[in-house]
Order: C-alpha cells, then structure tokens, then sequence
C-alpha cells in the first residue's frame, strides 16, 4: 500500500493530498495496465472504475455508423480517464482505448462514492479536482463545436 | 498604391481549400516575419495575405491562400507563369529581437501557422539567439494540418518542442486529439522569461491567452496576430479600423495589453 500511496500523491490529479485523505483513497486504488489497443471501458457499461494515467495515451471515442471510431479527445500521462463515475446513471458516454502500453492507477468508483458519501469532507475535496477537470473539458469541447478552424460565412 | 506585377513560379495545395504560391520576388523584397503583402487578382480584386515563407531566403516570397471568396479563389487558381499583382510588404511582424534570450512559446491554429512560419524559420536559423522554443499547433482535423513534412523535418530536431492536435479524428490518427489552448498548461518553458507569439481564430485566440496569462505569462511579452478587412495597407483608407488603432499599419502583430481592452468589446 505504501508504493501505492506514494505513486498516488505524485500524480498531478491527487497532488497535495492530505495523508488522511489518501488513506482512505489509497483504499479504493489499484494498479493497471493496457496494451495498445485495448479498451479500458466501453459506452454504455457501468462506470465502476476512473483511471489516473501513469504512461501511455488513451482515445476517447465515440462510433459512429459508417464513419468508425472517433476520436473526441486524447488523455495522456498525469490526466485522467472517466468522469462519468460521479453522478448518476453512472454509465460510460464514451469508449477509452489504449493507444500505447498505458499504465494506470484504477480506482473503484463504487468504493470511492461510499467512503465520499460518508465523508463529506473527502466527497468535497474529491469534486475540487474534478470540477476543473469537467470544465475544462465543457470548455474544450464548446471550442470544437463552435468548429473555430472552418470557413464561416 | 500601385501593384507590381509578379510572377507565380509554383502553386502547392496544402489542404482543403488551402494553397500556397512561391512568386518571383526582386532581391530587395526583404520581409519581417508576421508581415503580409496585398495580392491582385487582375480583374477580380485584391486581399491582404500573410507572407508564410523563410525570410531569409531572398528571390522567393511564399503566401498562403484559404479559399473564402472570390478574390481568394481566383488568386488560389492561378498557375505557374500566370501574373499576380502586388504591393507590400506591410504591417509590423512578430516581435524576433524581443524574444532574443526568452523563451518562445508559438501558438497556432488553423491557418495561423502560415504568419508564423516565418517566424518560425527566423527562430531556427538563429536557434543560439532563444531560450526553449515550443510550438503548438491546432488544426481542424489531420487532413488540415499545414506544412505537414516541415513539422515532421522541425520534430526530429532536438531543439524545438512540437506538440500539433487536432480538434477530431478518426482511429487511423495515432496524434493528440484535444483543442491546442489546452497544451499550453503542460508545456514545458518559463513563463516568467518567456514571449508568446499566437495566432489563429479569434476566439481560439481569447482562450489561448487565457490559458498563457493562467500559466504566469505576463501580457506584455504576448503578441497576437489580428485579422481585420484590410483594403489600403496603410492606414489611409480605415477599413481595418480596430479602436483606436489600424490593423494594417499597427499590426497584424499586436501587444496584447495594447489591445487588450479593445479585444473584449463585441462591437469592435
């Protein structure tokens, strides 16, 4: 548990943790890895797990009859990879694939929400890092709906 | 206000609706990075484009050309040997002395990596002259991406850190997928002794600086290219009027805290 919580307190994402609050994170956390390739979740599956990157890149994507895989977002090293664990249906809106051998933490969403629900504390301290986390993506993905790059009239 | 005529030696398509000519250039026709000429499509009209090509290579001048209109379209139609008409080159460039022994973060979308390619090039033949140099560049899609086999020649440098996204993609591309602004938190350069150089879509542009300014650069070693309606290129005619200053002859290359206040107004 000690590596564990260690490789958890040097991720970007739980950086400047306090020692109780990893206790009780590093509780929920194991570690992972995906070959090139393979998905982490599907669209549509239970979110259970989110992941913190270690190394490697991951795609998040979205099929689309006729038109494959695509991709919305690339996430790579000292970012994260699901946020749908956090409210409900706690369902995957998205695939995440591997792109390279990718190494992660995992951490049990389910764990996670009870300790959080009966530490609000920990619950708050959790939405603090997620939040600007969702919105930079809200925002990201604003910029490419608006298709900044394309001839408007 | 008198174009010379020039000749077009080469015509290259570097994307959809996207073309860049090389046309016969006098020695003398020396440019700064981030300056433009005014191009003549004879019997069509005129437009201002930003010169794209190496400043230090005289004989040549590189523009590149989107298709937006018809004065786009007719000059991004000629052929080798037809005759353009032009004027220039104008405008104040990008800010190379100042950026002697910073740190340069380059920040391009879309199109913006034609004003900055010059730069670009200055940046490189003078590599001693700069601290880190970061590129990042944001394109629509991979068939968008501009000067593809030059960013591939730059990346295998040692010296420059490139990091090029796209907006979407399908699973063929193995790159970033993600908006360029967002780059810019994770790149690695000091933004206490560092000079930015952005260029792009407006809007793409707003966020870029915030995400500068979040990251500790300071809005005076900013500089932004502005595109307004350019007509005389020298500031007589006031198309290109943006508050209290004229695009054409101030710029394109701003100080951000110079137009700062300028940029936040909607009417403008």
């Amino acid at each position: 548990m000690e590596g564990l919580e260690r490789i958890l307190k040097q991720h970007p994402f739980f950086a400047g943790l306090e020692d109780a609050f990893c206790d009780l994170v590093c509780g929920c956390a194991k570690n992972v890895s995906f070959q090139a390739g393979q998905y982490l979740f599907h669209e549509g599956e239970p979110a259970d797990w989110f992941y913190l990157l270690r190394h490697g890149r991951v795609a998040l994507q979205i099929a689309a009859p006729g038109r494959g895989a695509l991709t919305f977002q690339t996430v790579g090293e000292g970012e994260i990879v699901g946020v749908s664990w956090l409210v409900p249906p706690y369902r995957w809106s998205n695939d995440a694939k591997a792109l390279e051998l990718t190494r992660a933490i995992a951490m049990d969403a389910a764990c996670l929400r009870r300790k959080c629900e009966s530490d609000h504390d920990l619950g708050y301290e959790m939405m603090k890092r997620f939040m600007p986390v969702l919105i930079q993506r809200l925002q990201a993905a604003r910029l490419q709906i608006l298709d900044v790059y394309g001839v408007h009239a | 206000m008198t174009p010379r005529v020039a000749r077009v030696l080469r015509r290259r398509r570097e994307g959809p609706a996207i073309w860049t000519l090389e046309i016969e250039s006098e020695a003398t026709h020396a440019f700064a990075p981030g300056q433009f000429n005014m191009l003549t499509a004879f019997g069509v009209g005129e437009a201002a484009i930003s010169l794209s090509g190496d400043p230090g290579k005289s004989g040549l001048l590189i523009h590149t050309i989107r298709v937006v209109g018809p004065v786009s379209a007719a000059l991004a139609g000629v052929r080798p040997g037809d005759a353009i008409g032009l004027r220039g080159p104008f405008g104040a460039g990008w800010p190379m002395t100042a950026a002697e022994g910073r740190d340069v973060i380059v920040v391009a979308g879309g199109l913006g990596l034609a004003p900055l390619r010059p730069a670009l090039h200055r940046l490189l033949a003078e590599r001693s002259r700069y601290g880190k140099i970061v590129l990042l560049y944001g394109a629509r899609s991979p068939r968008d991406i501009l000067f593809r086999r030059e960013l591939e020649s730059w990346r295998r440098r040692l010296d420059i850190d490139i990091e090029v996204t796209v907006d979407h993609a399908d699973s063929d591309w193995r790159g970033h997928v993600g908006v360029v602004t967002t780059f810019i938190a994770r790149a690695a350069f000091d933004p206490f002794h560092a000079i930015a150089l952005v260029c792009g879509p407006e809007v793409m542009m707003r966020f870029a600086i915030a995400a500068l300014r979040d990251a500790g650069v300071a809005d005076k070693t900013i500089y932004l290219s502005m595109e307004r309606n350019m007509k005389c290129a020298i500031g007589f005619c006031g198309h290109c009027q943006f508050g209290t200053v004229f695009v054409c002859r101030d710029g394109p290359v701003f100080r951000y805290d110079r137009v700062r206040a300028m940029l936040a107004l909607k009417e403008l």
